[in-house]
């Protein structure tokens, strides 16, 4: 079982690793064809909140996109979870919830993006380029 | 009873739907109540249901021949059963959950509930009125049904 102090193996390319983690097949399909960031490369993807903790304990990845509601495990609980495995995950919420109070509970429980679907391709890697921004990861 | 007002949150959340995510825009018509009977079911249907503030459900019913079209202009190239069945659920899910930025954090949405071919699946509260947003997308034409409390 993985600690809390799991460490994140780069990639020998030296990309960050993504995972997905949404309840549709077509969204997380979307995401994956895409994403226009050289520097992120898909290493999972999860149909709900549990599937995505169990991944994220075996390969943490570096960055995140995570919907809300999910059957299993939704979107906020997950992001806790996550979070306490690694704590420097960038995560992006990716949710059609567009309510100020459901970003702000994400942003609590240790979120750093909210993207609110629909989302068009721009949006997403705007989106995405910002969250890197944020942490100090752009080029 | 839902207002004039709720009701155009739900069109306005259709219309920013398909010009974002199926790259066109549709034409969204006037809500209608449904006087007798059961609204329109099409082959291809996703539930979501309402609770909280608000009780009741919202569903999105389609046609096979959209669906294929909406999914090849998303991109997608796997134009399955399963991810047709995928598509009205998210479809269903997105509207509702736009539509908390006006009904708040307590109009609660549930996971997307899907049937296919099956429209006897597909039932609305007997005590509440539906209420129809006609969809013209392309050729084709789908339904939002909401059925609030």
């Amino acid at each position: 079982m993985a600690s809390a102090n799991a460490k994140a193996q780069p990639l020998t390319n030296g990309k960050l690793k993504l995972m997905i983690c949404d309840d549709s097949n077509i969204i997380r399909r979307k995401i994956e064809r895409e994403l226009q960031i050289e520097r992120l490369q898909v290493i999972a993807t999860a149909a709900n909140g549990k599937q995505a903790v169990e991944a994220f304990r075996k390969e943490p990845a570096d960055v995140v996109t995570m919907d809300i509601t999910m059957p299993e495990m939704d979107g906020i609980e997950c992001v806790e979870n996550l979070v306490k495995i690694k704590p420097d995950v960038l995560i992006l919420v990716i949710s059609a919830l567009s309510d100020k109070a459901t970003a702000i509970e994400a942003l609590k429980k240790g979120a750093n993006g909210f993207l609110c679907k629909p989302f068009t391709d721009r949006q997403l890697t705007e989106a995405l380029e910002e969250l890197l921004r944020g942490a100090g990861n752009d080029d | 009873m839902m207002t004039k007002v709720e009701l155009e949150t739900f069109v306005e959340g259709t219309t920013h739907y398909f010009a974002t995510a199926a790259n066109q825009p549709a034409s969204v018509g006037s809500p209608y109540i449904v006087q007798e009977g059961k609204p329109t079911i099409q082959e291809f249907t996703g539930l979501i249901s309402i609770a909280g503030k608000r009780r009741g459900i919202v569903y999105f019913t389609a046609s096979r021949p959209m669906l294929t079209v909406m999914l090849m202009r998303m991109g997608e190239t796997e134009l399955t059963q399963e991810n047709m069945c995928d598509l009205v659920g998210e479809v269903a899910n997105t509207i509702s959950g736009n539509a908390r930025r006006d009904f708040g954090k307590d109009f609660m949405i549930s996971v997307p509930t899907v049937v296919a071919g099956e429209p006897e699946k597909v039932v609305t509260p007997d005590n509440i009125r539906s209420f129809v947003i006609p969809i013209n997308w392309r050729s084709h034409s789908a339904q939002l049904v909401v059925c609030l409390e």
